[in-house]
């Protein structure tokens, strides 16, 4: 464990130790303060869950959370999360049993390549946090920042009503 | 992106210090341009000094009755702010028709003022913009220009302003709360943007140093009934192709006050002067909203691919007035 920086100290531009809570764990990592949340989860963490779609904000393959809001982990540095709590999409199981948003995925076959389903996961389960699930339309208008190439959307906003509305019950894959 | 050194600040006066002091140095918040440009080679930042920790965030009603938002509050948390949705619903729905979900837990209001072009030319470092390299040129003048300005353009730079809530903001006569070494100092709104005349490359009045710690938006009744209208290529996350931002209050059937602005088809987040002064004391019927929408747009300029702005600029304001008059005698 790294004692916390001094909040005024200079760090960088070369690779500095980096204290990072991902998925309810401590890491630290030594990367460079340019360095993505993204490129730290995929390529010094080895959590590759979370896509790199565009790298530049706009496809929302990268979706995790940061303090429980849905972010662009492309657009967020690594050092900038120092204090900070990261959920990523393999934090979502919990004891090895998938959140009812990813057994809705898959029963409602919400996906066809499945490049974007991690980031859509991550913000399909924050959408309902938000209460931002109320029609389909609501939820359309706030899943819009998680591109599907294979336009799997009518069965992505059937899987959110599933969860919001508790089909099937929490494991249950029937409808 | 270049290497870049990172600290992060707790206070304000540490944070304007610390910026003030290094010219390569430059304020990260939310991260949804800065990082983007600077991996683009867009910027050049040598050193982040990170805000985001800084005590502005509040959104809160001012004694006077104005609205004080912190330049650090999120646009997803100033749009479902209950005091912003029920007095200035311009605002609130300005920011949700923009960008996403997760851009809008990042990005911060202040940040957002300055938020920078969508211009492609302007983003390609192999092309040649004005305000990127001041004269170099612009690509856009001859090139894909169907989303720049009509209105505010000149021969060096027709980039369309990309905020939506600037707009709104600009139709309420906000006020940007700007720190530096200095002391504070406060912008109105449309003093705060900059047309891009001949220095397309100085958007706004800030130096190096100053800081956004506010922005403040007078009380205004007239803000009760008010909207949001953006028409744009797909329904959600995407610019607007235009926009109106519109507050109009009725008394007996005829315009008695009226804020209006547009977004997506000038340089700066617009003010329509002219279309405010021809609908005062004029019945509120399409007709006369159309005659006000028609003298605002009188001298735009158009490029070969843009020229539809025009006719799009005049309709979107109408139905957002005919809306707001539907809604009835409202103040």
């Amino acid at each position: 464990m790294v004692a916390s920086h001094l909040p005024d100290a200079v760090q960088g531009p070369g690779p500095v130790d980096v204290v990072l809570n991902v998925n309810g764990a401590t890491h630290v990592v030594r990367i460079e303060p340019r360095v993505s949340l993204l490129d730290c989860l995929r390529d010094h963490m080895n959590l590759t869950g979370a896509k790199k779609g565009c790298n530049q904000g706009a496809c929302g393959a990268c979706t995790v959370w940061v303090d429980k809001r849905r972010v662009v982990a492309c657009l967020t540095l690594a050092i900038a999360c120092e204090g900070r709590e990261i959920t990523t999409i393999e934090g979502l199981a919990e004891n090895g049993i998938l959140h009812p948003m990813q057994k809705a995925f898959l029963s409602e076959d919400a996906f066809q390549c499945g490049y974007c389903t991690p980031g859509q996961i991550m913000s399909a389960v924050a959408l309902l946090a938000e209460g931002h699930a109320g029609s389909d339309a609501e939820i359309a208008e706030w899943m819009s920042g998680n591109i599907c190439r294979c336009a799997a959307y009518p069965n992505i906003r059937t899987a959110i009503r599933d969860v919001r509305d508790g089909v099937g019950g929490v494991g249950s894959a029937a409808r | 992106m270049r290497p870049v050194s990172y600290s992060r600040v707790r206070d304000v006066a540490t944070a304007i210090a610390t910026v003030t002091a290094d010219a390569g140095a430059a304020y990260l918040a939310g991260g949804t341009t800065k990082v983007d440009m600077l991996r683009i080679y867009a910027e050049a930042s040598q050193r982040l000094v990170d805000i985001n920790d800084l005590p502005i965030d509040h959104i809160e009603v001012q004694p006077d009755g104005a609205l004080r938002i912190g330049a650090m509050a999120r646009m997803n948390d100033v749009a479902m702010a209950p005091l912003v949705m029920e007095r200035f619903p311009v605002i609130s729905e300005a920011l949700v028709l923009g960008a996403s979900a997760q851009l809008r837990n990042m990005a911060s209001m202040g940040g957002n003022m300055l938020q920078r072009t969508r211009c492609t030319y302007f983003r390609d470092a192999e092309a040649s913009c004005n305000k990127r390299e001041p004269g170099s040129g612009c690509d856009a003048l001859t090139g894909v220009n169907r989303g720049h300005a009509v209105l505010g353009t000149s021969k060096h730079c027709i980039a369309t302003h990309p905020s939506d809530v600037a707009v709104a903001l600009t139709a309420l006569d906000a006020v940007i709360h700007v720190q530096n070494t200095g002391g504070h100092h406060a912008y109105p709104i449309d003093d705060f943007f900059l047309l891009p005349g001949g220095t397309p490359q100085r958007e706004h009045p800030l130096n190096h140093g100053d800081l956004i710690t506010a922005i403040e938006v007078p009380a205004l009744p007239v803000g009760r009934n008010s909207l949001y209208l953006k028409v744009r290529d797909r329904e959600s996350y995407e610019f607007a192709l235009a926009s109106a931002a519109c507050a109009l209050r009725l008394e007996n059937g005829v315009v008695a006050e009226v804020r209006l602005a547009l977004g997506g088809v000038a340089t700066k987040p617009w003010r329509a002067r002219r279309a405010e002064r021809a609908l005062l004391g004029q019945p509120a019927t399409r007709e006369s909203f159309a005659r006000a929408a028609a003298e605002e747009m009188s001298d735009a300029v158009a490029r070969p691919m843009n020229e539809f702005k025009i006719e799009l600029a005049q309709r979107t304001m109408v139905r957002a007035l005919e809306t707001l008059a539907a809604r009835g005698d409202v103040s």
